[in-house]
């Protein structure tokens, strides 16, 4: 799937690239059964159940086609960072850039997915597809940043989707537009911030069970907001100027998620009513 | 006319010539059901100073058609058209349905006997699915529950006595939208036409009222969405015509749909097509997971925000 260059913008030829990670329950522990990846999306074993990925090339550039098979065997556990932030480029080609990650989580697993954020650079068309299926006991926290742009550019334009789902019924589904005039700017979409993140953290501790009214209360802050799902699972979101700020925020609103947790736990076990944390007045 | 619509078994509701006056009566803000509570964020935009005036008002308006206008226009859709195929076929193909994976309680029965309530249960959960915002689902469902008692007492029919028992705490907005719309005679671009012409008059009437802007002005900024509204209804049923394509875009909806949302879809098979034979309507409900998402996070904040602010005029 190559394309003879056409623009200057083209540091190589597209490239369709597949990496799957898969792990199964050796004795207690988690191996990692599966570790294949292609350039540019290469895979590094750092640590035990801790996986990183390295980008060996530009881009991804219009064009390329990247999928991520990602299958965490049940009762395993796995983490998957990046090393850098990701740099979305206009390519030689036409076409957009594609990166797809189809994950799977087994029944008592646990998957961590928390790369470094991705940037598009003036110029790119991206589209990126995130299909997150969780068994019902399974565990996961996932997190993905997107920033409009380098230091002082307008982005080009993306477009994402994710679909979660928990033994098959909708928890989250979510599509982002970036670069769209109808939303740019907007302040019901973005207002004047740079940089958008979210992290779903789900799992049994987050039961639905629990969604009655009044008692799933959303906490917010400055730029942030941690929000129960109706399903098991809450959603921190993140609005900000740049990538440090981003992250400071969206780490505060994931911290929420373990006091709600707490907080359900011991409703549920000494059925007392409870109200979850107020507004976090705090920047 | 109306005992054709009350027993919710006339065949083809869509080729009835009702649909238009019943879309003005539904999309009315005068129809008594509750809508004029509610400022889809815009209270809490004016309150932090993020809607000053008309210009702002033109852009949050069009981003709010954008993501939440769409996702409920396509929710809209997708009810009207299970009510329309549900009101023929009580006991239609939809409770066997498999969405993107094997919901527990999916898959018992071959069609017949299976519970017409179990499809409504699972469209009011893609809704919630798209509503991460817990102040905003409960207002969703506010207004849902209202406009269903409204609906039920103007246009009675077995689909919408259905809809209320499959979802007692009150069925998202839209899908009460879809649903009464399909009673009412319209067909599912119609209800999408509602949908997203509801989300953006709301907050533009609120906005009226909370910064005192001329309301020629922000008719004005309505009447320039008018295109927007089209694109936004065309939108919603191609993503329901994407459905019926056997193997379409239900299995990575952003890398494959990519014609959903350029506004120039055909939508001609909603508008003219019979309700769907029995294959195509199986297809039709798995298509549900893969309908548009498009999210705000800054109306998850607005909506937040306005819930812990003591001081307001809007429910939402």
């Amino acid at each position: 799937m190559t394309t003879p260059p056409s623009s200057p913008a083209a540091s190589r030829a597209s490239v369709t690239a597949r990496a799957v990670i898969t792990t199964e329950a050796a004795g207690g522990r988690t191996r990692l059964e599966t570790l294949r990846s292609d350039p540019p999306l290469t895979l590094r074993q750092t640590g035990p159940g801790l996986v990183h990925l390295v980008s060996t090339g530009a881009g991804p550039l219009g064009g390329d086609r990247l999928e991520l098979v990602i299958d965490v065997g049940p009762g395993t556990d796995l983490e998957v960072r990046s090393v850098a932030s990701t740099l979305v480029l206009p390519g030689s080609s036409p076409g957009d850039s594609v990166m797809m990650v189809d994950a799977r989580v087994g029944a008592g697993a646990s998957l961590r997915f928390s790369p470094e954020p991705t940037v598009l650079a003036a110029g790119c068309s991206h589209r990126m597809a995130v299909r997150l299926s969780l068994a019902e006991d399974a565990t996961v926290l996932w997190r993905e940043e997107i920033v409009f742009g380098r230091h002082g550019e307008r982005p080009g334009r993306c477009r994402t989707r994710f679909d979660a789902t928990v033994a098959g019924w909708p928890l989250l589904r979510q599509e982002l537009l970036i670069g769209d005039p109808a939303v740019d700017a907007s302040p019901a979409v973005y207002g004047d911030a740079r940089c958008v993140g979210s992290t779903l953290i789900a799992g049994p501790a987050w039961d639905a069970e629990r969604d009655q009214k009044g008692e799933r209360r959303a906490t917010i802050g400055d730029g942030w907001a941690t929000l129960p799902l109706a399903g098991p699972g809450v959603l921190a979101s993140a609005l900000a100027q740049d990538t440090v700020e981003l992250r400071a925020r969206l780490e505060r609103a994931e911290s929420m998620a373990d006091v709600y947790a707490t907080s359900w736990q011991e409703k549920t076990e000494l059925a007392v009513p409870q109200r979850t944390p107020a507004v976090d007045a705090g920047p | 006319m109306r005992q054709d619509i009350g027993d919710g078994r006339g065949d083809g509701m869509r080729d009835k010539p009702t649909g238009d006056a019943a879309l003005l009566l539904l999309a009315d803000s005068r129809l008594p059901a509750g809508g004029h509570a509610h400022s889809g964020g815009a209270e809490e935009a004016v309150r932090l100073g993020t809607i000053t005036g008309p210009e702002d008002l033109a852009r949050f308006l069009r981003g709010r058609l954008a993501t939440a206008g769409l996702v409920t226009a396509a929710l809209a859709a997708a009810a009207c058209e299970l009510a329309t195929a549900t009101a023929d076929h009580p006991a239609g193909p939809y409770g066997q349905a498999d969405g993107d994976g094997n919901p527990p309680d999916a898959g018992t029965g071959a069609g017949t006997g299976a519970d017409p309530a179990h499809p409504w249960r699972r469209l009011d959960a893609e809704a919630d699915a798209r509503t991460a915002s817990p102040a905003q689902r409960e207002a969703s469902r506010v207004q849902g529950r209202l406009l269903l008692r409204t609906a039920r007492r103007i246009w009675p029919s077995t689909v919408l006595d259905t809809l209320a028992r499959a979802v007692p705490e009150g069925a998202h907005h839209p899908i009460a939208l879809g649903a009464a719309a399909a009673s009412a005679g319209c067909d599912p671009y119609q209800a999408a036409m509602a949908a997203a012409y509801i989300s953006v008059t709301g907050p533009a009437t609120a906005a009226v009222r909370l910064l005192g802007l001329d309301p020629v002005t922000v008719h004005r900024l309505l009447a320039d969405l008018a295109p927007a509204l089209n694109d936004a209804a065309h939108a919603a049923c191609a993503s329901l015509i994407d459905d019926v394509v056997p193997n379409g875009p239900a299995q990575n909806g952003a890398i494959q749909n990519g014609a959903t949302h350029d506004g120039i879809a055909q939508n001609s098979a909603i508008q003219n097509g019979a309700p769907a034979n029995g294959a195509a309507a199986k297809a039709r409900g798995s298509g549900w997971p893969a309908l548009p998402g498009h999210t705000a996070p800054a109306l998850d904040l607005l909506a937040e925000g306005h819930l812990n602010n003591p001081m307001k005029l809007f429910v939402s």
